[in-house]
């Protein structure tokens, strides 16, 4: 019986051969956290250890509330900085760098056949270059920073076979909420999520980043693509050291397969307050929004923002919203200023934001007062997330996003193109 | 075994709901979290509950963020158990890290409605009730093992210790 690519990551790293169900502990290649290390540097002291067993393991990026939004965040960067100079975490980076999830890709963090964790529910998204990249919370980071090691289950995996062709105005985003919308938020809870098919390899690495990074919310511990000649281009210059390009069994096998033709999707839309509450785009057409977001780690890329500034050009924003753009990093900030993507978007009234995860969690920069909605393409629209619990999350694509954005009412990008 | 109440909700209540984002990034401690636990749910919830009560609620509970607020508040608020259809599985991992024991049973949270007198015997894998005694799978050892030291920061400087302790032998 063949493996899959979860089987294989997990059975290096476990140095034996391992199937779906077994239990390994492995020392990971990367640990991530954010400002949430403030926190787990608390934890860490709790252990009674003086140092962290693997420094160069450890991956700090403050990206949540950057700059720090008032004293207490201040401080919490204060202490992490003086963590981090204690300890000698060489691969920590400060408000100028922008999402970690973005980060860890472009920095060469995230490659083929490593296992990253991270103290962030978003860590998934290092699927998208091939690595097995699961969550975790403060206190396992905390301990997994003082003992290099961490158990896992190896996870049972659902492929999703992509065929066809996407059409004009639609995207992975839209891909990604129509599978939530028909399965259920619960859909690949405990599992592995494989992105395959003749289709597969047609998305960008943006694109796959952005698969990746929404089957957190199909409940996955981990989802990704298998790594191809895309990949490789795109890892060229990046990557930190050798990896090893591990990918899927022909005999494989799989806990569930579902089959998908990009041709038939159109522009998708979840609405109020769960992610797998998804219609149509036409459905709630005209819905008037006070807020469009468009970023964040799921659709902040050059490729979003390019989107975007395609169907703003030569266009404004509505007068009654207020559009705020966050490029996903720094690396993507620069880009987009080099295209003039930046100016397109400044040009048509958008408030263009520092790199980070700005209100998508809503601690700062654009809170939703009582009554207000919002358009956003990030991922998640749990009630109260964005500010008052009385306001209303919509997530879409950043063309949708954009198209909503003139005319002040959720739009079909597709009239836009 | 101890005693408490019921208090039930539905599917797929998430982490911002539990232990908003407002709250996140702000250091406090567990009895401050306590204070907002569940307040973007159940505001009555907060000022109501008591040590021992049960939150018994559907399937995928505590989806969302790894925030691990959202287990600790309800712990500092004095929840002996969750019973529910199913976990998220960040959430299942952090509630055991933390000592908080998450008990999956359908069976329960078919029967049990909010208000409900309940006991639960972890050892036994029961949940009691006037509405009847309902099964769960008892938690793996190892699993029992991190709740029994208080949850996984004990558990890990214990084995620190023993590991030093080993060394120097050595």
């Amino acid at each position: 019986m063949g493996k899959t690519l979860t089987e294989k990551v997990l059975g290096r790293k476990a140095g034996r051969e391992v199937k779906a169900g077994d239990v390994v502990s492995v020392s990971p290649d990367y640990v991530l956290s954010h400002d949430n290390s403030a926190a787990i540097i608390q934890e860490f002291r709790k252990l009674g250890v003086k140092k962290v067993k693997a420094p160069g393991k450890i991956v700090i990026v403050l990206d949540h509330i950057v700059p720090a939004a008032d004293e207490k965040y201040a401080q919490n960067h204060k202490t992490i900085r003086e963590f981090v100079a204690e300890q000698g975490i060489a691969n920590f980076f400060d408000i100028n760098a922008g999402i970690c999830h973005q980060v860890l890709p472009e920095q060469g963090f995230a490659l083929p056949g490593s296992v990253i964790v991270g103290s962030d529910s978003h860590t998934p998204s290092y699927g998208a270059l091939g690595a097995f990249a699961a969550g975790i919370g403060r206190t396992e980071t905390a301990c997994t920073w003082a003992t290099d090691e961490i158990w896992l289950r190896v996870p049972e995996t659902m492929r999703i076979d992509l065929t066809g062709r996407l059409g004009p105005g639609v995207s992975a985003k839209d891909l990604s909420l129509k599978l939530i919308g028909d399965h259920g938020a619960e859909m690949a809870n405990y599992k592995a999520v494989e992105f395959d098919g003749p289709a597969a390899g047609d998305f960008s690495v943006g694109a796959r980043l952005t698969l990746a990074n929404m089957s957190a919310e199909m409940g996955a511990k981990n989802g990704y693509f298998a790594p191809d000649e895309k990949t490789l281009r795109w890892l060229e210059g990046r990557a930190r050291g050798p990896f090893v390009a591990l990918a899927s069994d022909p005999d494989a096998l799989y806990e569930s397969v579902l089959a998908y033709d990009l041709g038939s999707l159109e522009p998708q839309v979840a609405v109020p307050h769960s992610v797998d509450n998804v219609k149509p785009v036409a459905e709630v057409a005209g819905r008037a929004v006070n807020q469009v977001l468009i970023g964040t780690c799921t659709n902040g890329r050059l490729e979003d923002l390019e989107t975007a500034a395609a169907i703003l050009k030569g266009r404004k924003v509505a007068k009654s919203v207020r559009v705020l753009v966050i490029p996903a990093s720094w690396e993507v900030y620069r880009e987009a200023l080099r295209s003039g993507a930046l100016a397109v978007l400044v040009d048509a009234g958008c408030v263009i934001l520092n790199s980070g995860c700005g209100p998508c969690l809503g601690a700062h920069e654009g809170l939703l007062a009582a009554g207000e909605v919002c358009l956003s393409t990030s991922n998640r629209n749990f009630r109260g997330r964005m500010g008052h619990r009385d306001s209303e999350i919509y997530l879409a694509s950043p063309a949708t996003a954009a198209a909503s954005a003139v005319t002040g009412r959720i739009t079909d990008p597709r009239g836009f193109l | 075994m101890s005693h408490g109440i019921v208090w039930k909700y539905g599917d797929n209540v998430n982490t911002d709901v539990i232990f908003p984002g407002r709250y996140t990034y702000q250091m406090m401690p567990p009895e401050e979290m306590a204070k907002h636990a569940l307040e973007d749910l159940d505001p009555e919830f907060a000022p109501k509950v008591k040590p021992g009560d049960v939150i018994v609620a559907g399937k995928n509970f505590g989806s969302g963020s790894s925030r691990e607020q959202a287990a600790t508040c309800l712990k500092a608020a004095g929840v002996q158990a969750i019973v529910a259809r199913s976990f998220a599985r960040i959430y299942f991992r952090n509630a055991i890290n933390i000592g908080l024991p998450v008990l999956q049973s359908p069976e329960a949270v078919d029967h049990l409605e909010a208000g409900d007198p309940v006991d639960i015997d972890l050892v036994r894998g029961e949940i009691r009730s006037t509405r009847g005694t309902f099964s769960f799978s008892p938690l793996p050892e190892s699993v029992l093992g991190i709740i029994a030291a208080g949850g996984l920061i004990e558990y890990t400087k214990a084995k620190l210790t023993v590991d030093e302790t080993e060394e120097k032998k050595e």
